[in-house]
């Protein structure tokens, strides 16, 4: 992949951002520094980077095109809300909430991996039509279930979604599907976008790959929806539907595929044009598909499409300074 | 001793075309072996079915003895056949060395949870797998363009990345689908040279499908010529030049046409 950066950090300044990070949102909970309208929106910040990154390995890294990331939201929104408002709603939220959000991711990765599944037969448009219907069925499959409110919604789960809770899940995500990209799996996840056959040809077990990807993907996918049901307090099936998904699809797209600095660039400008766009109303869904568009002619792999910012990469990737003597 | 490769009749029909009808043919272990034969003959199939992309229709594929038939590519590619391909098959938007590490993540052991962590084993893989593959790259002369992007390389680069990709699997038997594909004559020549010092330095096995006869000629221990899917001629290099099937399946029947 190509470098924007030739440089990485001086050692532990990442670190310490990220510290300073944390440090910064437990300040803003203790002592509230900010109103609660930018709060909002810097945890609706967070969410939108975990969906932005996590559906990017699917679509960026390996190739394909999910179009059904919201489906996985659903099921991780839905399965904490039962988890901290009817199973365990006796416990304290500091225990009980990080629980519920690994429930919910748990539920999407396994779901996600029975998706998995069908990719290894299947990929390109009709992997998106099969994920096209799993967003559906999910949707209505809700709609019917009535222990969770069928089509009135889900009411009265805590408001468990601290902007803390949010920071360090994203940052729990960030690093560790970093990780995962720079080692042996997210080469295969590569190589199966590359070229599937050489790939395969070179001992990369393709279907590995795929599940693996899959399941990570969908897992944090989960995550988010958990978060994003703790922080409306209210979930109703047709919000997880084909336009929550392609609004992720946009911050993808537009911060650019296989990237994670992509991934958090275009989350965040996403989510400030869609705040900043708000007084538009119904407009707004005309400007930002238009600049989808318009990205799409002029730069079809985003902003940072396969480039990533040097602080992100691992610093075994560089050339070792000792080399060229 | 028992050959490294076997062909037992295999078959290969896709709908109503036959592609290899009954083929057999062994490799012995160090030898470099030659499939020659005219367009269309099945040579490629051959290569396809013998790593595992085409399962055959029938008959087995045995290798070190044992049946690899219908395995999965990379099971077999795990099991040390590797393959470069007629059209090169790089992964062009990956840098070189991203191509080499990718055969070479084939020998790392370490759990993908364990990856996502970086718990200490994985880490300590990976800058293993680089300092190899980095290595590997210095020898066969790529050692410059470690980290420049595959599909930037030049062509004649581009076949040779293709070779140490394949050899970063550390594989028994090589198979090079018409490594002298788009070169002249001074280039062959150097091919030749580069592949007497592969098999020398890695005492590797070769299988190789070439429609250049001076190379097939001079380099092969033993050649395999096939026409329509099927064996027609095996032997050494004097033994295919004389034959008169061969003649006939290059050259056309004399009075055939009349």
């Amino acid at each position: 992949m190509m470098r924007w950066l030739q440089h990485p950090p001086p050692r532990g300044v990442l670190l310490a951002l990220v510290a300073a990070g944390l440090a910064t949102c437990f300040a803003i909970e203790r002592f509230g520094l900010v109103d609660d309208y930018v709060r909002f929106v810097l945890i609706t910040l967070g969410i939108n980077i975990i969906l932005c990154v996590s559906l990017n390995l699917v679509n960026g890294w390996m190739g394909e095109f999910s179009v059904g990331h919201a489906g996985f939201m659903a099921l991780g929104a839905y399965l904490s809300a039962c988890i901290s408002v009817k199973w365990l709603s006796w416990g304290d939220p500091l225990w009980m909430f990080p629980l519920a959000v690994v429930g919910g991711g748990l539920i999407a990765g396994a779901v996600g991996f029975l998706l998995g599944l069908l990719s290894f037969k299947t990929r390109g448009d009709y992997l998106a039509i099969i994920t096209l219907a799993f967003l559906m069925i999910v949707k209505s499959g809700i709609e019917n279930i009535s222990y969770v409110g069928g089509p009135r919604g889900f009411l009265g789960i805590g408001n468990h979604t601290t902007l803390l809770w949010t920071a360090v899940w994203t940052v729990l995500t960030l690093w560790t599907i970093r990780n995962l990209v720079y080692s042996r799996f997210g080469r295969g996840i590569v190589a199966v976008r590359e070229d599937e056959i050489a790939a395969n040809a070179m001992g990369v077990d393709t279907r590995k790959s795929k599940l693996t990807a899959f399941v990570v993907s969908s897992f944090f996918g989960g995550v988010a929806g958990a978060l994003f049901a703790h922080q409306l307090q209210f979930i109703n099936p047709s919000v997880f539907d084909l336009v929550k998904s392609t609004e992720i699809l946009v911050m993808v797209y537009l911060g650019g595929i296989g990237s994670l600095a992509g991934s958090i660039l275009g989350a965040t400008a996403f989510t400030f044009l869609s705040q900043a766009l708000q007084p538009l109303g119904t407009w707004r869904m005309v400007i930002l598909p238009l600049i989808l568009v318009l990205l799409m002619i002029f730069r079809p792999r985003g902003i940072m499409g396969m480039r990533e910012f040097a602080w992100f990469i691992p610093r075994r990737e560089f050339p070792k300074k000792e080399d060229k003597k | 001793m028992k050959p490294l490769l076997e062909v037992r009749n295999v078959t290969m029909r896709f709908g109503g075309l036959l592609a290899l009808s009954d083929l057999s043919f062994d490799v012995a272990a160090g030898h470099a072996h030659g499939i020659i034969g005219p367009n269309g003959a099945g040579k490629t199939t051959a290569f396809n079915v013998i790593t595992g992309i085409y399962a055959p229709t029938q008959g087995d594929v045995l290798f070190h003895g044992e049946s690899v038939a219908g395995c999965r590519p990379s099971a077999i590619a795990h099991r040390g056949i590797a393959r470069t391909f007629q059209n090169i098959r790089l992964f062009r938007d990956l840098t070189v060395l991203d191509n080499v590490r990718i055969a070479r993540d084939a020998h790392a052991r370490y759990s993908w949870p364990g990856a996502m962590i970086q718990l200490p084993r994985a880490r300590q893989t990976e800058k293993e797998t680089i300092a190899h593959c980095t290595d590997l790259l210095e020898k066969f002369g790529l050692g410059s363009e470690v980290y420049e992007r595959a599909g930037d390389l030049s062509y004649g680069s581009q076949r040779r990345l293709e070779i140490v990709r394949a050899m970063a699997l550390q594989p028994s038997l090589l198979l090079l689908d018409e490594p002298a594909a788009g070169m002249n004559s001074a280039e062959t020549l150097k091919l030749v040279e580069f592949l007497r010092w592969l098999r020398e330095h890695f005492s590797v096995t070769l299988l190789l499908i070439e429609h250049h006869m001076q190379l097939v000629m001079t380099f092969c221990d033993r050649i395999t010529v096939l026409d329509f899917g099927k064996t027609i001629a095996e032997g050494t290099a004097d033994e295919i030049r004389k034959d008169p099937k061969v003649i006939e399946a290059y050259l056309g029947q004399e009075d055939s046409h009349e």
